[in-house]
């Protein structure tokens, strides 16, 4: 019995690593060894892979398209997200709760439905290739969730305490910003955390409305695979970088995760 | 001067919150909100401190109209049933907060927020936040926030419910000494009847927003003008009974004939509502007159030296209440008797019937 109390968790972790940790081992291996046979770990540690990501521009002007885009578009749907969600919690209008739902919905479309649609209007409007193009266009299903996720988090501030600042002299904005943004801090994380990842993933609007100058890490590593045949071993580094950002992030609001799958909701 | 409702009303959508209703405050000692949850007490004191604008009729405060005031430009100072401070303030901060806002310089706020947090014993604990305090010290910086700025209308909605017994005892004790002399007007909220009466002053009487009374509280209490005022104000609840008046007689529903107690002399005979607060209903028999009657018993409630029995009688619940512990079993039969001379009487549409005595 004693045993069993250690063994499952073991299990688990070692289930859930192991994808992880082939690709780690992947990633310090050479295409030749990958494809030569079964090797448990790496029998020629090399770094070649990582050094060629490093230094050949095609390969980190990916991550830095992916980092300005997604950093972008995170600002802006937290930014046009926050007002939203303040008066989704505290006012009551006309076609409030549709319009709430309504948003949700954007969620619910394909991006595939929207890549045609953007790409005529991104080109017409001056804006394809640009990281301002990948960022609007994924506000279309990040700012819902960043509404609904800080809508949560704002309604279960008390609305006395929009009260109390009011009585106690403060402007609107001033409670706004003084007050009320820091009592939802955690939110205001969760919110970027999940725009954030969200957008990091998304490759197929990012894929389309881009061509050169702004293309993202995830379309340079498909590109790879298909034209200068198999290079494994520099996939599994550029796919083991791609996790980093997120490992990151994840680290500043792991107490208020499970909140932000919940919307916000306790 | 002081705090004056004329004709205010408040509508959200088709649901009428507060009725149009005429309050004058006192200047002076507590003005308590009495009324159950939903009353309107909340309600009322956000149109009171300029949160929300009455949909008709003119707030005004010492001789000026202030009703379309926003709230910031007022200088009032709330405090909520919740515990509610700046949780990203520290205690000291919090306290601060409102002088902070008007701009007051720091070696005034600095005086100013010792002198009330020694006030409110809250010295010790000045750098902590909220979130690490007791819920009865959450509340004295709260109330400590309320202090600070010399507000003229100081408003408590009920300030202590949330508080554990021993704490509510001591606050309530304080509260009126802390407010005394500093000129300002006090509106209290709170939904029970002893609070109100323990802090004296007036009291307004509210029942699903309207105000049914106004006075000062002990009066509204021994004097309620109507049937809702005298049930607001009676804990446990006040109980009913519909009698006959016949010439020198009181016709109960199951038909007995009771003297006719002085309050009915002068009146004309007819039908009333007959309104006994329970410490009238005793198990014992306490005066020659009381009238007895039979009932049986639904519930004891026995607590330390006082015993509560819920008995049914002609299909209504009734209340007693005796010094002393009696204990009757459920379902037993068990006398009780009424002193009628303390009835208060009622005509059917519930106004107040006062005749000879």
């Amino acid at each position: 019995m004693r045993t069993a109390k250690w063994l499952v968790p073991t299990l688990y972790i070692l289930f859930l690593m192991l994808p992880i940790y082939w690709l780690l081992s992947m990633s310090f291996k050479s295409t030749n060894e990958i494809l030569g046979g079964f090797t448990l770990w790496p029998r020629d540690f090399t770094l070649a892979n990582y050094t060629k990501i490093f230094t050949d521009s095609v390969w980190y002007n990916g991550y830095i398209n992916s980092i300005t885009y997604v950093t972008l578009n995170t600002v802006i749907s937290v930014l046009a997200a926050l007002p939203a969600a303040y008066a989704f919690s505290r006012y009551r209008f006309l076609g409030d709760k549709h319009l709430f739902f309504w948003l949700l919905t954007n969620r619910m479309a394909p991006p595939a439905v929207f890549a045609l649609p953007f790409l005529q209007l991104y080109s017409a409007v001056g804006l394809f290739d640009t990281h301002i193009a990948v960022a609007l266009a994924h506000t279309l299903f990040n700012i819902p969730l960043a509404v609904w996720i800080l809508e949560g988090f704002m309604s279960s501030v008390p609305k006395e305490l929009d009260e109390t600042a009011y009585v106690d002299g403060y402007p609107f904005w001033k409670f706004f910003i003084k007050i009320f943004l820091p009592t939802i801090a955690a939110g205001i994380g969760v919110a970027c955390f999940f725009c954030f990842m969200f957008s990091w993933v998304e490759l197929l609007l990012a894929k389309t409305l881009t061509s050169v100058a702004a293309k993202p890490i995830a379309a340079t590593m498909t590109r790879t695979a298909s034209s200068s045949g198999y290079e494994l071993g520099l996939l599994a580094a550029a796919g083991s970088l791609t996790l980093i950002p997120g490992a990151i992030v994840i680290y500043f609001v792991r107490n208020y995760i499970a909140r932000g799958f919940a919307l916000g909701r306790v | 001067m002081t705090l004056e409702l004329r004709n205010v009303t408040r509508l959200v959508g088709n649901d009428i919150h507060i009725f149009p209703t005429e309050l004058k405050l006192a200047d002076d000692g507590f003005n308590i909100l009495l009324g159950t949850t939903l009353a309107g007490k909340t309600t009322l004191m956000q149109l009171m401190a300029g949160l929300h604008r009455p949909t008709d009729g003119e707030v005004w405060f010492r001789g000026t109209n202030v009703t379309g005031v926003p709230v910031q430009k007022r200088n009032v100072s709330m405090v909520y049933q919740q515990f509610i401070n700046y949780p990203n303030f520290d205690v000291y901060e919090n306290i601060a907060s409102p002088l902070r806002v008007a701009g007051v310089k720091d070696a005034e706020v600095k005086k100013r927020v010792h002198a009330v947090s020694d006030l409110l014993r809250l010295s010790a604990m000045l750098h902590r936040r909220p979130a690490e305090l007791s819920g009865g010290q959450q509340q004295r910086t709260a109330l400590a926030r309320a202090l600070v700025k010399d507000a003229d209308l100081v408003l408590l909605d009920e300030p202590l419910a949330n508080l554990d017994f021993k704490l509510r005892e001591e606050l309530r004790d304080e509260l009126p000494k802390l407010l005394a002399g500093r000129g300002c007007t006090v509106v209290y909220a709170t939904t029970e009847p002893s609070e109100a009466l323990l802090l004296g002053g007036h009291t307004a009487a509210l029942e699903k927003g309207r105000v049914v009374q106004f006075g000062p509280t002990g009066s509204v209490y021994r004097d309620p003008a109507n049937l809702s005022s005298a049930e607001i104000f009676s804990e446990p609840p006040i109980n009913r009974m519909i009698v006959h008046k016949e010439p020198g007689n009181l016709v109960a529903p199951g038909g007995e004939r009771w003297p006719l107690p002085a309050t009915l002399r002068d009146v004309a005979d007819g039908q009333f509502i007959l309104a006994l607060r329970p410490h009238n209903v005793t198990i014992e028999r306490r005066h020659e007159a009381d009238v007895a009657m039979a009932g049986q018993v639904v519930v004891t409630e026995i607590s330390g030296s006082e015993s509560v029995i819920h008995f049914e009688m002609l299909g209504t619940t009734w209340v007693s209440q005796s010094h002393g512990v009696h204990r009757l079993a459920v379902g037993s039969i068990g006398n009780f008797f009424a002193d009628l001379d303390q009835a208060l009487f009622f005509s059917p549409d519930g106004t107040r019937v006062k005749g000879g005595a």
